[in-house]
């Protein structure tokens, strides 16, 4: 006798409410549509089953009986299952192009798709607002994920919340101070990029999963210095209208590009001088471990916002005059604002000073001026490196916020 | 002068009938057929209602569709099945029972509980109580029913009342229940049956279930029209495949009306309508 062309499976006392349609699902898709497959079994309902479920998918089906004498089903693959996945939609390759770079543009039906998936077609559209690469890439965002993700560290563990020091009250107060200042500015610092975050394709997911981090590390920053400023049992000090009014100004940057440039690249990068000032000046050994680790991941959200910048001006030359007016604009808006408050000033100077006498203040005063030095040759070069001639990149600097962030 | 608008009905069994109808509207728009649609919260006034020149046609269930042939011909006029879904056709109930019953034919369900779902449940009340009848086994002499009566005037479109059913059935409450045959392989999928935990005693005959009914002197062009792009879906098209997932088919069908004679006897045997299309049953709540 021929052999028979049918494939034939069998799945033996096997259910279909127990596995066995993922069995008959994958023979089916093995043949063509309109091509047959015959199917035995002896589970007590898969007859009546297998009809329930050949009906509802629009597979015809038949019985007859085999040379056994026992019933076997014929299927007829139905055109329908097919019809899903025609006309869907590629979404790039999960480690992006030869450079590891991904679309240009991802799509609205692409959705929360995994970059490299294949989308059905009719998919809901998801209306992200920062679906450009130039938008929001960086050629290291996945490098600096990488190192945010090795870099996590336990605010319970990481600092020895139990070191012997006392201080005496007025130094006390000037951290405590300096910390309500911090955290209104670690505020701004998660919240800011935390707003843009939702607005980003999942398609770029180093970013996305960069700026989570970012977020989760500005978190830790709030909560240790938290911890400092109600250590010795004090409430947070004082908030200045100013302080807020130039903080403001970062939630109403017009575009990711703008936020990313004022916040990271001018506020974060003055703020790993503050908090390396902070190391080398503070009075207790509680502030300089939190100074330091803090530092750290300040240093790593200055990269990533300087990467995103060099990617922008390397695609987009003359967006350099938009980062240039985003300055202007913002001293602008803060010309009639006092600035850093002078609370926060005198802590700092006292906090360097370590006492009230004159000669130390003195030597406080000359280590905060040269924090407010440091500061502007750190924002010159960072200008620099973004093609700010060395007079624009002076001048810029010189305009940017007296409240540091 | 203004476009003739092709009116229908549909019961709102669930709220995804918005949305499938809101998809409909769309499609037939864009196809040059002026459509609208109106929900009814039951089967009862949205057949009357094609009786009083409020709709065109309806969506309507089996037994929607034995009444509006009824009360159609009553008045000397009638009414057509124009289209239904690949899925209404050859369906199929079952009566189960646990694995572990001593009950192995429906003659050993005497004396016993029966679980049904709704009371104007097609495929899991009249049908197989039609079928128990056939065999000499009559509701209330012969067995006890238990209705798992939810949402009346839904005609079972709700599977609310199979699953309650069901678990009676696991929870020892009734010793037997109806169902269609595709909820009992849901059911076990889903583990409300879980694999291997009942045992089917009996299976009715193939039966075919909702239709789209005309009403009566419904404008021919608009109804030809209708059906010819109900015809044109295609489950290709990613517009209205989700439409057609949430409705349950792959593709429409014209209408037949032979799969329909179980359930007409089983609403003269059950005395559900009268052959006129009155509603007899006293319990029946809508």
């Amino acid at each position: 006798m021929a052999p028979s062309s049918t494939p034939t499976i069998d799945i033996e006392a096997l259910g279909l409410d127990q596995g066995a349609l993922l069995l008959i699902r994958r023979a089916l898709a093995e043949r063509p549509v309109g091509g047959e497959l015959r199917v035995r079994g002896r589970s007590p309902d898969w007859e009546m089953h297998l009809e329930a479920w050949c009906r509802s998918q629009g597979h015809p089906l038949r019985f007859e009986t085999a040379e056994s004498g026992l019933a076997q089903a014929r299927i007829t693959r139905g055109p329908h299952a097919e019809g899903r996945w025609r006309d869907a939609q590629a979404t790039g390759t999960a480690l992006g192009d030869i450079n590891g770079t991904p679309a240009d543009d991802a799509e609205a039906g692409w959705g929360l798709a995994a970059r490299g998936a294949t989308v059905e077609a009719g998919s809901p559209d998801f209306f992200f607002a920062l679906h450009r690469r130039h938008e929001l890439w960086a050629a290291t965002a996945g490098e600096l994920y990488r190192q945010a993700a090795a870099a996590q560290w336990d605010p319970s563990t990481a600092i020895d919340w139990e070191a012997e020091f006392t201080l005496p009250p007025p130094i006390e107060a000037a951290v405590v101070q300096v910390m309500t200042y911090l955290i209104e500015n670690e505020n701004a610092a998660l919240l800011v990029p935390a707003r843009h975050l939702g607005q980003i394709h999942p398609h770029y997911r180093e970013v996305l999963q960069l700026l989570a981090l970012q977020c989760a590390d500005e978190a830790r920053h709030v909560e240790v210095f938290t911890r400092r400023a109600t250590l010795r049992g004090h409430e947070p000090a004082l908030s200045t209208a100013g302080g807020q009014a130039s903080l403001r100004t970062l939630f109403d940057a017009p575009d990711f590009s703008v936020a990313t440039f004022l916040l990271a690249v001018l506020g974060e990068g003055s703020f790993v001088n503050l908090l390396n000032f902070l190391q080398a000046n503070a009075p207790d050994p509680v502030t300089r471990q939190i100074a330091r680790l803090t530092a750290r991941d300040e240093a790593r959200h200055v990269a990533f916002g300087m990467a995103h910048l060099e990617y922008r001006l390397s695609v987009q030359p003359d967006y350099q005059a938009r980062l240039r007016n985003a300055i202007e604009v913002r001293y602008d808006a803060l010309a009639s604002t006092a600035g850093l408050n002078e609370e926060v000033f005198d802590a700092l100077v006292l906090l360097a000073a370590g006492e009230l006498s004159p000669g130390a203040v003195a030597r406080g005063h000359a280590a905060v001026q040269q924090l407010q030095r440091d500061m502007a040759a750190g924002r010159r070069a960072r200008l620099a490196r973004l093609g700010f001639d060395r007079d624009e990149a002076e001048r810029l600097s010189a305009l940017h916020t007296r409240n540091f962030m | 002068m203004t476009e003739p608008t092709l009116m229908m009905g549909a019961v709102a069994y669930a709220p995804k009938v918005v949305t499938i109808w809101e998809g409909f509207k769309a499609f037939f728009a864009q196809h040059g057929l002026a459509f609208d649609y109106v929900l009814y919260s039951n089967y009862e006034r949205q057949v009357e209602a094609q009786f009083d020149g409020s709709i065109h046609l309806a969506w309507n269930s089996p037994l929607a569709w034995v009444r509006a042939d009824r009360i159609a011909r009553a008045k000397g006029q009638s009414v057509q099945a124009v289209a239904m879904r690949d899925t209404d056709c050859d369906l199929h109930s079952v009566i189960v029972v646990r694995a572990d019953s001593r009950l192995q034919t429906v003659a050993d369900l005497r004396g016993k509980t029966l679980g049904s779902g709704a009371i104007d449940s097609p495929q899991a009340t009249l049908i197989p109580l039609g079928h128990l009848r056939e065999q000499g086994l009559v509701a209330e002499r012969d067995f006890k029913l238990r209705r798992f009566d939810l949402l009346g005037g839904k005609h079972g479109d709700h599977i609310g009342g199979e699953r309650a059913a069901a678990v009676a059935l696991m929870a020892g409450e009734v010793d037997a229940c109806c169902l269609i045959d595709g909820n009992h392989l849901a059911f076990g999928l889903d583990g409300t049956l879980p694999s291997g935990s009942t045992r089917v005693i009996a299976r009715t005959g193939a039966y075919d279930h909702c239709n789209f009914t005309t009403s009566p002197g419904a404008p021919a062009d608009l109804i030809d029209r209708f059906v010819s792009l109900l015809m044109a879906m295609r489950w290709d098209d990613p517009q209205v495949r989700p439409l057609l997932e949430l409705e349950g088919l792959r593709e429409w069908r014209r209408g037949r009306t032979s799969g329909y004679a179980l359930l007409e006897r089983a609403v003269d045997d059950e005395n559900f309508y009268s052959r006129d299309g009155a509603i007899l049953n006293p319990d029946y709540r809508y």
